[in-house]
């Protein structure tokens, strides 16, 4: 049962993920990302990650709805029939996507032992990814990275005000 | 196995149950909507659905005309819209509002022979920021509706709307702060459980006690989410026609229609859960009625579990009339003084009661 949803939902997951690159429409493509990045919280969810999987859809559905909104209005809304990538760059998105590729087989391998397999233990300790355990941990053992995010995203928000602020012209 | 296949079953029903009865009541909504307004404006409404000749039980013969006429009008598609997200808008507005209702508890617990039933559809561990996420979602329908039609007032609806979302979500997304703090649990059920005692001995504890400001604040950002007046510039007829939805007719047109009336339930569905006690009868334990004084009724769970689930509809539905009252009362706002109230009325003010929860709680203790 578990094995069938994951499939058909990794299949659905990937084929959205390549409609974000693979569509011209640039609103279309925004909604991929967000069947994307919804599906990846139901992802969570089988992980036992309840906390994560909530915060994925409402950090990241807000967030791009923010972007959703540009598309929208500041684009140019009419699909742009003329390739206007230079050649040259298609070699580069061809190699790097290639690295890239490479370097995640390579990781798969190294981390063979670590994948689900018949000798693993399959269901998570109770309480694992609750909101309990996650904020128990983000208090204790990594409230110093907790607090530099939190003084990272001070930054971003004054940044926003500052450049909010400046008069135009 | 057998117990598995019965959960399942439990669980199918409860979701069953739950979703048909929030459609009805949506449905019946838009009779007490328009009976409401007339009401109010001093004249007769809604009396027009006669059918077979029988005009007189109006709610009845609305709820049956409404759906009809919706289903049988024609599926206009005007020319030049993105055919797929002007399709796909109507659903993605609806889903979200229907499936918050899952974290909703309507009751306590049920107990058929050895099984006990969470009455609840699903029990969630984050049940209040799976709100959060469903609400966030609920932008989107309104958004794709008025960029997808290709007219102008169904965008500027859209990104009227888009805009008020988001900023009352901050403001409710604070008022659900401090009520986390004020129950220490996210999963609704315990919040409702939470508010099981009594103050003095005869005043039920509810929620509303602890967080007067916390519900001000809520029901204001409820009622800008679910864009009724005061907060239905996205839609203000006299501007923008209809605003995201202009475009729209028969059955998408219904969809959207019935959303807001979903939303208004929903509305009062968290509000009486949180604020109200949710299913919780005063002096109404899991095993009977126990009076201040010593007398006690004791009653068996069945008969405990339909007056819980008696009392929790009994509070959706006063503040569903709470809601279609407000809404015939005021004028709308204009831009600005929506986007004020949002940013420098209410968003402050949430601030300031989750901050003062926070040192409360540390002064004196958990409650």
């Amino acid at each position: 049962m578990g094995f069938v949803l994951f499939f058909l939902l990794g299949g659905l997951m990937v084929a959205s993920a390549l409609g974000v690159v693979l569509t011209s429409h640039p609103v279309r493509s925004t909604l991929c990302l967000v069947v994307t990045l919804f599906l990846l919280a139901v992802f969570f969810i089988f992980l036992d990650a309840d906390f994560v999987a909530a915060l994925q859809v409402v950090v990241y559905a807000g967030a791009i709805m923010v972007v959703f909104l540009f598309v929208i209005m500041l684009l140019n809304l009419q699909v742009d029939p003329h390739e206007r990538t230079p050649p040259s760059w298609r070699f580069f998105t061809l190699g790097g996507a290639s690295v890239f590729v490479l370097a995640v087989l390579y990781l798969l391998r190294a981390a063979g032992t670590l994948l689900p397999g018949p000798g693993m233990q399959s269901a998570a300790p109770a309480g694992f990814g609750s909101i309990e355990a996650v904020g128990l941990r983000l208090y204790t053992q990594y409230l110093l990275q907790f607090e530099i995010t939190g003084l990272l995203m001070l930054a971003g928000v004054i940044g926003a005000v500052v450049l909010a602020k400046r008069r135009v012209g | 196995m057998d117990s598995l296949w019965f959960e399942l079953a439990v669980s199918t029903i409860k979701a069953l149950v739950v979703l048909l009865m929030v459609l009805q009541l949506a449905g019946m909504l838009g009779w007490v909507e328009r009976k409401g307004s007339a009401l109010i404006q001093d004249r007769i409404g809604a009396n027009r659905a006669s059918i077979f000749g029988f005009a007189g039980a109006g709610l009845i013969n609305t709820m049956m005309a409404d759906p009809l006429k919706f289903l049988t009008k024609e599926d206009l598609i005007p020319e030049g819209v993105d055919h797929l997200l002007h399709t796909l808008a109507p659903a993605v507005h609806l889903f979200p509002a229907l499936v918050t209702f899952a974290v909703i508890p309507f009751g306590d617990v049920l107990v058929i022979g050895d099984h006990t039933i969470n009455l609840q559809v699903a029990p969630l561990n984050v049940g209040i920021l799976f709100i959060l996420a469903m609400v966030s979602l609920g932008v989107y329908g309104v958004v794709l509706g008025g960029w997808a039609s290709n007219n102008r007032w169904s965008l500027l609806g859209g990104i009227r709307g888009s805009a008020q979302m988001i900023s009352y979500e901050l403001a409710m997304g604070l008022a659900l702060v401090a009520m986390i703090m004020t129950y220490g649990t996210l999963d609704l059920q315990a919040m409702v459980r939470g508010q099981g005692g009594h103050f003095l001995g005869f005043i039920p504890a509810w929620g509303i006690w602890y967080q007067p400001l916390a519900f001000i604040i809520f029901l204001c950002a409820g009622i800008a989410e679910s864009k009724r007046v005061p907060f239905d510039l996205p839609e203000s007829e006299s501007e923008l026609v209809s605003g995201f939805f202009t475009e729209y007719s028969g059955t998408k047109h219904l969809m959207f229609f019935m959303t807001d009336f979903v939303e208004v339930i929903l509305v009062a569905g968290l509000v009486t859960t949180l604020f109200f006690g949710g299913w919780q009868v005063p002096f109404l334990a899991r095993d009977g009625f126990h009076f201040p004084g010593g007398a006690e009724l004791l009653l068996p769970n069945v008969v405990v579990a339909v007056l819980q689930i008696v009392s929790f509809s009994v509070k959706v539905l006063f503040f569903c009339w709470l809601q279609i009252m407000i809404r015939w009362t005021l004028p709308r706002f204009r831009y600005d003084q929506l986007m004020r109230l949002g940013w420098i009325g209410l968003l402050p003010l949430g601030f300031l009661n989750a901050i003062v929860t926070a040192v409360v709680i540390l002064a004196w203790g958990q409650h």
